[in-house]
């Protein structure tokens, strides 16, 4: 039989266990996976007892309770607090999204919050994207037009229109990290959020450049890697279908 | 102090912050040949730049006739005369270029039956100097900041910025009264760098959070303007926040202006529309100073809403579905997620919520950073722009849509005169040791803090006294119990507690070398409120309710060493820069 060996300190141990002290009746318990690069430890699953009856509706004002009234040493990205920057993306009850759109009352039982899956983990809920960004960057995400004068390209409403659906992406990574595909290849399929990007700059009717685009996402691994398995559209926390995007793509491919 | 690992850079210009001005200003400068590096505490596109809404200002004419000059008549009028005429001038007569380059760039922006951009009415925003409601507000949906910032990073891409992110800059390096780079930590690894450049562009937005109620981000703690007070350089005019009118209640996000611009009214308890009596030409469109101040009595004469009658209603339910779905996508969403509402149906709840500082480091229109020493005399090497600078063109009140253009334009204007005065390749300044040593004391002396009071209590104790002491309305009672109560945060450092003493991700002393930098603004802030005795733009003093050309159309120049401050000030330039447009002389301000 095959034997599998997971990677050293790859086994998420017990963590400690942060009692509530305001005396609340109304407790919940929240696990948050911890892990310190500094040290030589596993990873641990940190549970924390939360006051709700002074808490506010959404995953990111609990954690903003921990770290300000609990434990200051727990770590993750945020910043707008109303879901258009993408920093807070997690894994919260097995499902990826925005911790500050997340509301609570949502999520059934104790709230288990992990980084998104399958990054490396920086430190505690902070996952590294640079990958994910080197491949952003491979799309070559600007216009390419000939144009030089000075005045604004002119752009129907309609071939506006084709642009919606796509150019609200905030980059979260909640699609990408959610795609068994995007795990297994991940170097090299590009995965849903870059090719919604691509899409987004191959269907801009003021882009020149869409033949090139198209020939450069036509390979084996970077696009076809796409298996529709739609977590990706399951998972997006701005309602886009990046799923669907792939598949335009596809389809122009084919029908090119 | 134990020794730190220090990386050595040098470049010809390092840019802080990669919100819409630091890489507008990053794009040009690389475009120029220049050795460029962008430093920023946060990737490029998680900056507080994309939760910018409704659009972007600039007098193109495409849904109907406009004028750059009338555009500068307003920002003028908005500023309540307290901003520098000749960037007013610069500001409003590069908007349509700057604009259209964004275009080109790929900006989705909205669009017209014949494909143009896409223009919404604004507040303050007229034609023929006050006449009437004028459309000059480019929009992108209500998505406006977020499409330019992804646009913008694009276009860094494409000429190959290098990009240092995730590093959170600690302090300027200065070397007699000029600026030769900064240092910076690196979260990723924990290691520490010493970027060395011949001029140094600060683009690190506002300071929203020195308040408990925000439509900021937790990021927006103005650092690069705690950087130049530590330089010993004086900060411009920080009495002047902008309260938006509409943040929704309880929560605090942006509700855009925008929704005005396209119809949306306010409604107090006995459901009139108040902004009739307010405003009576430009009602719901006023500027946002007025609208804030008018709910503000409205709450406080018992016409407010709700259990406590501590806030009123904004009403889209009257437009066309279709409308809403097209152009205000984005505050439908938020509507539903923060405040539970289907705008289709039911009014948004609202308050006047912190949302912009129109203080900051003080430049002239080429984006130098200015100081005070006998006359206006410019720090060597350092540039400031987007809501980190005072230029100012937004002077004591900000119309809304003029900070897109300001971060774009001025952006564009610091490329500009760094590669006037930068030279590629040009040779690096010895370092004094003392200055890399002096900010590591301090870096290393939070770190290893071990007394009693978290950050987070000082930083809530911060927040509460701005809140209650230096609000939409003011008075000598309330700043004088602020300027006392904000130094007890600050005295509070003295026992300071960050439990985690890592390097890599250790956002507890992220938090706390922020809360450092909140507290000097806030201090700054508190204490320029209470020296200005009138009431101009966003400063309304109850006490002193008119306005006092006399003696304050000045600009408040605020140091601070510690806890303690020095106020002067320097005159408003009462010129225009070019024979282009006539100075507009002080008015009574009506809308």
């Amino acid at each position: 039989m095959v034997q599998l060996n997971l990677p050293a300190n790859s086994k998420v141990e017990k963590g400690q266990y942060y009692k509530d002290k305001t005396g609340s009746k109304n407790i919940r318990k929240v696990n948050v996976y911890r892990w310190d690069p500094s040290t030589n430890e596993n990873p641990r699953l940190d549970t924390y007892e939360v006051d709700m009856d002074n808490c506010s509706s959404k995953v990111l004002d609990i954690l903003n309770k921990i770290k300000n009234e609990i434990d200051p040493s727990i770590a993750y990205r945020r910043s707008c607090a109303h879901g258009v920057c993408g920093s807070c993306a997690m894994n919260m009850n097995g499902k990826n999204g925005l911790a500050c759109t997340k509301s609570h009352s949502e999520l059934d039982g104790d709230i288990d919050i992990y980084p998104l899956p399958h990054l490396k983990v920086l430190k505690d809920l902070i996952g590294d994207l640079s990958t994910l960004y080197k491949q952003y960057e491979s799309v070559e995400p600007w216009l390419k037009t000939s144009k030089v004068n000075d005045k604004e390209n002119i752009q129907s409403k309609n071939d506006r229109a084709k642009l919606d659906g796509l150019y609200e992406c905030i980059m979260c990574a909640c699609c990408s990290t959610s795609c068994p595909s995007y795990w297994w290849n991940g170097e090299k399929y590009l995965g849903p959020a870059v090719l919604l990007q691509a899409y987004r700059w191959i269907i801009d009717s003021r882009d020149e450049d869409r033949k090139e685009r198209l020939k450069k996402v036509a390979d084996e691994l970077k696009l076809y890697r796409c298996h529709t398995i739609l977590n990706c559209t399951n998972a997006c926390p701005k309602g886009l279908n990046p799923a669907k995007a792939i598949a335009e793509i596809k389809k122009m491919l084919a029908t090119a | 102090m134990s020794a730190y690992k220090i990386i050595d850079h040098e470049y010809d210009v390092v840019v802080l912050g990669a919100g819409g001005s630091g890489l507008r200003a990053a794009v040009g400068l690389s475009e120029a040949g220049l050795k460029t590096a962008c430093v920023s505490k946060v990737f490029p596109t998680r900056s507080h730049t994309s939760a910018a809404q409704g659009g972007i200002s600039a007098a193109l004419g495409n849904m109907g006739e406009d004028d750059w000059r009338w555009h500068m008549y307003d920002t003028v009028k908005g500023a309540d005369w307290l901003g520098d005429q000749d960037s007013i001038e610069y500001l409003c007569k590069e908007a349509p270029a700057a604009v259209l380059e964004l275009e080109k760039y790929g900006v989705p922006f909205s669009r017209t039956e014949e494909g143009k951009i896409y223009q919404r009415p604004f507040g303050g925003m007229t034609k023929n100097y006050g006449n009437e409601t004028v459309q000059r507000t480019c929009a992108a949906a209500d998505r406006t900041g977020h499409a330019i910032l992804h646009t913008l990073y694009g276009q860094a891409l494409k000429h190959n910025t290098e990009f240092f992110i995730e590093y959170f800059a600690l302090d300027l390096i200065m070397k007699d009264g000029a600026c030769k780079g900064i240092i910076a930590w690196n979260l990723n690894d924990g290691t520490i760098h010493r970027f060395r450049s011949h001029t140094t562009i600060i683009a690190t937005g506002g300071y929203g959070k020195v308040y408990y109620s925000a439509t900021s981000a937790h990021t927006c703690t103005g650092d690069g303007n705690a950087m130049a007070l530590r330089a010993g350089l004086p900060l411009q005019d920080m009495e002047f926040v902008q309260f938006h009118p509409t943040g929704i209640y309880g929560h605090g996000t942006l509700i855009s202006e925008g929704v005005r611009g396209e119809g949306g009214y306010l409604v107090n308890s006995k459901g009139e529309r108040f902004m009739e009596r307010y405003a009576p030409k430009a009602k719901d469109l006023a500027s946002r100073d007025v609208v804030s101040r008018s709910i503000a009595v409205e709450i406080n004469e018992g016409r407010g809403i709700g259990k406590e009658q501590d806030h009123v209603h904004l009403h889209i339910d009257h437009l066309d579905p279709k409308v809403i779905d097209e152009r205000l996508p984005g505050i439908s969403e938020a509507s539903k997620l923060f405040a539970n509402v289907d705008v289709t149906k039911e009014p948004i709840p609202v308050v006047p919520t912190v949302h912009y500082n129109m203080g900051g480091i003080p430049t002239n229109y080429k984006a130098e950073v200015l100081t005070l020493n006998g006359s206006e005399k410019t720090v060597p090497g350092l540039m400031a722009i987007g809501e980190a600078a005072c230029v100012s063109v937004h002077g004591a009140n900000r119309l809304g849509s003029n900070s897109l253009i300001d971060l774009v334009v001025f952006g564009r204007a610091a490329a500009k005169r760094a590669a006037e005065l930068v030279k590629p390749g040009m040779k690096h300044d010895e370092i004094d040791k003392n200055e890399t040593d002096r900010c590591l004391d301090r870096f290393d002396k939070l770190r290893n803090s071990e007394g009693s009071n978290p950050t987070s209590e000082l930083r809530l104790s911060m927040q509460k006294t701005m809140q209650s002491k230096c609000a939409v309305f003011r008075t000598e009672k309330t700043l004088k119990e602020g300027v006392d109560e904000i130094r007890r945060p600050y005295d509070g450092m003295d026992s300071l507690s960050v439990k985690d003493k890592s390097l890599i991700f250790n956002t507890d002393l992220v938090e706390t070398l922020e809360f450092d930098n909140l507290i000097r603004q806030a201090i700054t802030t508190m204490d320029s409120a209470y020296h200005r005795k009138e009431s101009r733009g966003a400063h309304a003093r109850e006490d002193f309710p008119k306005r006092d050309d006399e003696n304050y159309m000045q600009h408040t120049l605020s140091w601070c060493n510690g806890s303690k401050t020095k106020i002067n000030y320097r005159p408003v330039h009462r010129s225009t820069l070019t024979n282009d447009v006539q100075y507009f002389p002080p008015q009574e301000r009506v809308y």
